[in-house]
């Protein structure tokens, strides 16, 4: 039987958590084409100890395909995998997180197979048979259901919005063999250099804290890196303090930085420009804190606390972490 | 340094996007163009090789309607040297769109064919990534920083939590994203130029993009909640309603 493939993925040696939500989405068009869901995890010798796990979420097959050439991320070697299996297996509909790595090798895969791509999908249905896709488009001022001429059928999948879910049953690991060799690959990583602490991206967090400009000073994100520990969030930023050097490009939340849409959401000292709201307004709930009552991000807004941040952040991790203990 | 960029013209970011009547476009009508943001990151790398270089040259290349010149002058005005405007009706996507551009890139010499990370209407992050596929050659994306020597490319992409370093050789495909390339204002002494810099136009061989479009929606709209208070003292209500009515903390 033909399966629908979902890209598991990882990073020195662990399965990532967006795999499972990868999974998940999978179950679900699968049960909708009445397909099995085979996953498959390329990595390092030894990545397949943990495989087994991605059953309780609903996959039928696990298929781990473990080489020193697949050891690191490289675009070159994972298409390669990918698409032969995906050729060999006949899978109508192949599943990416959106990630860096997932938004890297999604569009590759579909250029080499000849399928249609639907990126940062936010919901999957099958009907009739069909897969229609829902996704954002003009960072999800509107959002677009479409549907595809040609397969196979390659989606990537929002983070945060399919939640993994534990099914019955549980699937059955087997490797994968591959002859691919690295000094075949056309581009290589040499290195990677994780960011102080490998920290949580804002855009697979479930609760996200951003500031802005009301920050005054790059020194006082400390209080939204305290709040957000107390959270377990992931910290992001407007892209004023983004342009002004404060926080990295990599924590700018809006049009031009990365679409999120966590549970819980904190817009601190952020105004709410069009631009910003744009990539945070699908988040589940959004808190914010201002001291201007009228500021726009108000309106957006679950829960709005008017006042000094300087006054409510700390009063705020603080009671948090009494909460937590 | 011989570096192909793509750019698109797509409505502003602070554009309101209205659907159409037809549920299944966006009205153009009222809504300002400008040239992809992200676009200007890769026509700015571009630049700054070619004058750290001291020699090369810097084609602009858009797929669409001849309103697309537009973006293409802006683009010569901040400093490329010619542009190519591939003509195509309505707006093409994806697959559609690399095809154009693939086979429009097998007719010519280059070293690097930039893109930018995203179009920031369709946000589909996908055109460079498929061309270079087509191509056959080597890409990295979500670029923040290169180098080139000799033919050796080193290029830093953003992973989460991190960058990774990749390395390939001329030539290649990046993705550009904001980083190490400010985009710089074109100089009136730019925009005057760029009226008598060559512009080719032809028709676009465009694929299938794969993709049908069934219809267009606006989000749910956000109610405006409420105000659980000022200052500090609101702290505790504020928890409260997390905690009890929406259970996310
Ligand atoms: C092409 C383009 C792309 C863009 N893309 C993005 C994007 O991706 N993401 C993005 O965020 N923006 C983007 N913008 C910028 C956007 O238009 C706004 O300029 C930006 O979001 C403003 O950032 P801010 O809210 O931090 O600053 P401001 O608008 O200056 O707001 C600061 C807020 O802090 C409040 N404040 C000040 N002091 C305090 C205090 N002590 N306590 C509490 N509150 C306080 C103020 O009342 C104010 O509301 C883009 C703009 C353009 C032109
Ligand atoms: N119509 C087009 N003409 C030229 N380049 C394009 C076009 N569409 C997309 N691109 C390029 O591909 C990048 C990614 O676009 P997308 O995959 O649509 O998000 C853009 O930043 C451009 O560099």
């Amino acid at each position: 039987m033909p399966g629908v493939f979902a890209f598991i993925e990882s990073r020195d040696g662990e399965i990532r958590g967006v795999s499972h939500e990868v999974v998940t989405a999978a179950r679900t068009v699968a049960d909708g084409l009445g397909e099995e869901v085979h996953a498959v995890l390329p990595g390092a010798a030894g990545v397949g100890a943990e495989a087994a796990q991605l059953g309780k979420y609903g996959a039928d097959k696990i298929f781990v395909a473990e080489s020193e050439a697949l050891a690191r991320y490289s675009t070159d070697g994972y298409t390669a995998v990918i698409t032969d299996f995906i050729r060999e297996h006949g899978c109508r509909v192949a599943i990416f997180p959106s990630s860096a790595m997932g938004r890297d090798l999604a569009p590759r895969v579909a250029a080499r197979l000849g399928g249609g791509y639907a990126a940062e999908c936010t919901a999957l249905e099958v009907e009739d048979g069909q897969l229609v896709v829902t996704r954002p488009r003009y960072a999800g001022k509107v959002f677009a259901r479409e549907s595809f001429e040609s397969e196979p059928m390659v989606v990537s999948v929002r983070a945060n919005v399919f939640t993994p879910r534990e099914v019955e049953g549980g699937g059955a690991v087997e490797p994968l063999t591959s002859s691919l060799d690295a000094a075949d690959f056309g581009s290589i990583v040499r290195e990677i250099r994780a960011a102080a602490g490998e920290k949580l991206d804002v855009s697979e967090a479930s609760v996200v804290v951003s500031g802005g400009r009301g920050l005054r000073e790059p020194e006082n994100f400390k209080l939204l890196e305290e709040l957000a520990d107390a959270l377990g969030a992931a910290v992001g930023a407007s892209r004023a303090v983004v342009d002004a050097g404060w926080r990295p490009h990599a924590e700018q939340v809006g049009q031009t930085g990365k679409t999120v849409s966590p549970q819980l959401y904190f817009a601190i000292g952020i105004s709410g420009a069009i631009q910003h709201l744009a990539g945070m307004r699908t988040a589940r709930y959004i808190v914010a804190i201002n001291k201007d009552p009228e500021a726009p991000i108000f309106k957006v807004a679950d829960y709005g606390i008017v006042g000094d941040l300087f006054e409510v952040v700390p009063r705020l991790t603080e009671e948090i972490r009494k909460l937590r203990g | 340094m011989r570096a192909v960029v793509c750019v698109k013209r797509v409505p502003d970011t602070e554009a309101r996007i209205r659907i159409s009547e037809d549920a299944k476009t966006v009205d153009p009508g009222g809504v300002k163009f400008v040239l992809n943001p992200y676009d200007e990151f890769a026509v700015e790398a571009a630049l700054k090789h070619r004058e750290a270089a001291g020699e090369g040259e810097v084609t602009v290349l858009s797929v669409g309607t001849e309103e697309s010149i537009e973006v293409l002058r802006t683009a010569l005005a901040m400093g490329a040297d010619g542009a190519v405007l591939l003509r195509a009706d309505g707006s093409p996507e994806g697959l559609a769109v690399a095809s154009a551009i693939a086979s429009e890139l097998r007719g010519r010499e280059f070293d690097l064919a930039l893109f930018g990370m995203k179009a920031i209407d369709d946000d589909l992050q996908a055109v460079g990534p498929m061309v270079a596929e087509l191509l056959e050659l080597p890409s990295a994306t979500v670029v923040t920083e290169f180098s080139v020597e000799g033919d050796k490319v080193t290029a830093q992409r953003e992973i989460e939590g991190g960058m990774e370093v990749v390395e390939m050789t001329l030539p290649c495909v990046l993705t550009i994203t904001k980083g190490a390339y400010e985009p710089r204002y074109a100089s009136l002494k730019g925009i005057m130029a760029a009226k008598k810099k060559p512009l080719e136009e032809k028709d676009a061989e465009l694929g299938s993009s794969g993709i049908r479009s069934e219809s267009l929606a606006y989000p749910p709209e956000r109610k405006a909640g409420r105000i659980v208070g000022e200052g500090p003292d609101a702290v505790p209500e504020l928890l409260r309603l997390l905690r009890e009515e929406a259970k996310v903390v």
